[in-house]
């Protein structure tokens, strides 16, 4: 339809298509053929005929139909090359696969439903909780993603053979295991779907918290995770903890721009300039949180956004909205008790009700020994003894902190702030 | 597709009280029960202690014996159900079934099927 483009923006093009598009033959594929490497392939074969033929005869009018039918044909090709080899082994498993790919072409391409079926099993198969966590990553966004492996290795700063390796023993025990290809049952379905949300809430973070690492595939990590949450709702809709996952996700990408200086080091929440934020991603994201919490069945991944939403709503940062930030703490921390989410909670009391109350708080958390090992205790608490002007104590914690970060921009920030108390201390009069 | 279901637990330095015993015979009892009902139930039987356990091992063509288990470990095999499942949910909603569930673990196993060569056929399925 669009006719000849040139060439490198013809090739971008179908790059960009064929990920948003290839989920869905990959998802039909593994359905039919219950085999992820032989419908991997067949798409892999389709995105070559694409970048032949798109940029020369144009993109079809529904890329996604001409994805799946190309990687069908593939499909078969490839079949009938295995089976010249075995002749002799399954003829008719084959021929009963060979004519159920014949039949995706008989499914009308648009039959929405159906495509909408494959792919929601794709997830909850990849997301399964019998696979290792980092495999389930893996496999989600090289199944469902359409990141390359390279792409995967690089943003999860590992070795390219390591990764596959972990893809290949992942698809293997998906088969011999007999992990089914499946939307769980009703009574499965709450525990299982909160497994696929951990997964693409891990895979946000994995683009949006470290600072090392390519900063490009990290975002493209993080739009990823984004994209395929959108997926998930479209295919779930009205789910109100996948809405409140989303509008995490918006929330703090929204704040992406921000919270990164020009020589890459990382600029703290209040110190962010707030005519970065991203509006547009803000507005979505609040809209989204109101939805889900209309449906009045609220849990960790909503409450958590609405705290994000404060913080984004908030037009600098003694604006922000405490109290209210702190009863959502209190909130989550009935739902998803933690000891970081304790922590939070007293950080927000601080804020809400002044340092001396929060840091109480902290005393408590500190003395129960759990979070011994984690730098934000100790910089929380360095931070609230500061504002106490409690200089000797604030210098202990901060050097408490110092010794447990190995972040370059967090430890440049706590060595301002040491040095901060460290002269207030020496000005101070001393007793006696 | 069929499982075994590896019951593994701690194994008692003395022999349990009676009424104990009684009540866990009669837990595996129902299980036992539950799963020929539905047709899953393929095979199952408990095992004696490790301390009568004996492992062989062939090396250069001799056959080596050792008393005691191939591993020393915390948690010990004690028993385990042969089953066909529908696919790993079902098998896991089996093992979550186990009384040993409870004070051990279970390790779900699918039975790998050994291809035959062509002309041996090897199995009744032939």
């Amino acid at each position: 339809m669009a006719g000849p483009v040139p060439l490198a923006s013809a090739h971008q093009l179908v790059d960009r298509l064929f990920r948003e598009e290839q989920g869905r033959a990959v998802a039909t594929l593994i359905r039919v053929l219950g085999d992820f490497d032989l419908a991997e392939e067949a798409v892999q074969d389709a995105f070559i005929a694409a970048l032949e033929t798109w940029p020369v005869r144009g993109v079809p009018h529904n890329p996604g139909a001409w994805i799946t039918a190309t990687a069908r044909n593939r499909a078969i090709d490839r079949l009938r090359r295995r089976r010249r080899l075995t002749e002799k082994i399954d003829r008719l498993a084959r021929e009963a696969t060979e004519s159920a790919l014949r039949s995706i072409e008989a499914e009308p391409a648009e039959d929405a439903m159906h495509i909408a079926d494959d792919r929601l099993r794709l997830v909850f198969t990849c997301c399964h909780p019998a696979l290792a966590m980092d495999a389930r990553v893996a496999l989600t966004l090289r199944t469902l993603g359409g990141l390359t492996t390279p792409e995967i290795a690089r943003a999860f700063l590992l070795p390219e053979p390591t990764l596959a390796q972990r893809l290949v023993r992942a698809k293997r025990k998906i088969r011999a295991a007999g992990i089914p290809y499946r939307v769980p049952p009703p009574e499965l379905l709450a525990e299982r779907l909160d497994g696929v949300l951990h997964v693409l809430y891990l895979v946000f973070n994995e683009g949006y918290s470290a600072t090392s690492g390519d900063s490009l595939v990290r975002r493209e990590l993080s739009a990823e995770a984004i994209r395929l949450t959108r997926v998930v709702d479209q295919l779930l809709p009205g789910e109100p903890e996948v809405l409140g996952l989303l509008a995490l996700m918006l929330l703090h990408d929204a704040r992406r721009e921000a919270r990164v200086g020009t020589g890459g080091e990382l600029i703290l929440l209040d110190d962010q300039d707030r005519s970065r934020w991203d509006r547009e991603r803000i507005a979505e994201g609040q809209a989204l949180v109101r939805s889900a919490l209309e449906v009045g069945r609220p849990g960790p991944y909503q409450v958590q956004a609405a705290i994000a939403a404060l913080h984004d709503e908030a037009a600098t940062p003694v604006d922000t909205d405490w109290p209210q930030i702190a009863s959502l703490y209190r909130a989550l921390r009935a739902m998803a008790p933690s000891p970081v989410v304790e922590l939070n909670l007293a950080a927000a009391v601080a804020m809400a009700d002044g340092p001396a109350v929060g840091l109480a708080m902290m005393d408590g958390i500190a003395a129960s020994g759990d979070l011994e090992r984690y730098p934000y205790l100790h910089a929380a608490r360095a931070d609230l003894l500061r504002r106490l002007r409690r200089w000797s104590e604030a210098t202990t914690a901060y050097g408490r902190a110092l010794e447990l970060t190995n972040n370059g921009a967090e430890r440049a920030f706590l060595e301002r702030r040491l040095a901060e108390v460290a002269t207030a201390r020496g000005a101070e009069p001393r007793p006696n | 597709m069929q499982y075994a279901l590896l019951i593994y637990g701690h194994e008692p330095s003395e022999a349990a009280p009676e009424d104990l015993m009684a009540a866990e015979f009669r837990e595996y009892g129902a299980f036992t029960a539950f799963l020929r009902a539905r047709g899953a139930m393929l095979a199952g039987e408990a095992l004696e202690p490790t301390s009568t356990a004996t492992t062989v091992r062939v090396v250069d063509g001799k056959t080596l014996t050792t008393d005691g288990p191939f591993a020393e470990t915390k948690e010990a095999l004690g028993g385990f159900y042969l089953v066909e499942a529908t696919d790993l949910d079902e098998a896991i909603r089996f093992a979550a079934m186990i009384p040993g569930a409870r004070r051990g673990s279970i390790e779900i196993r699918p039975i790998f099927n050994v291809p035959y060569p062509s002309g041996d056929t090897g199995s009744s399925q032939g």
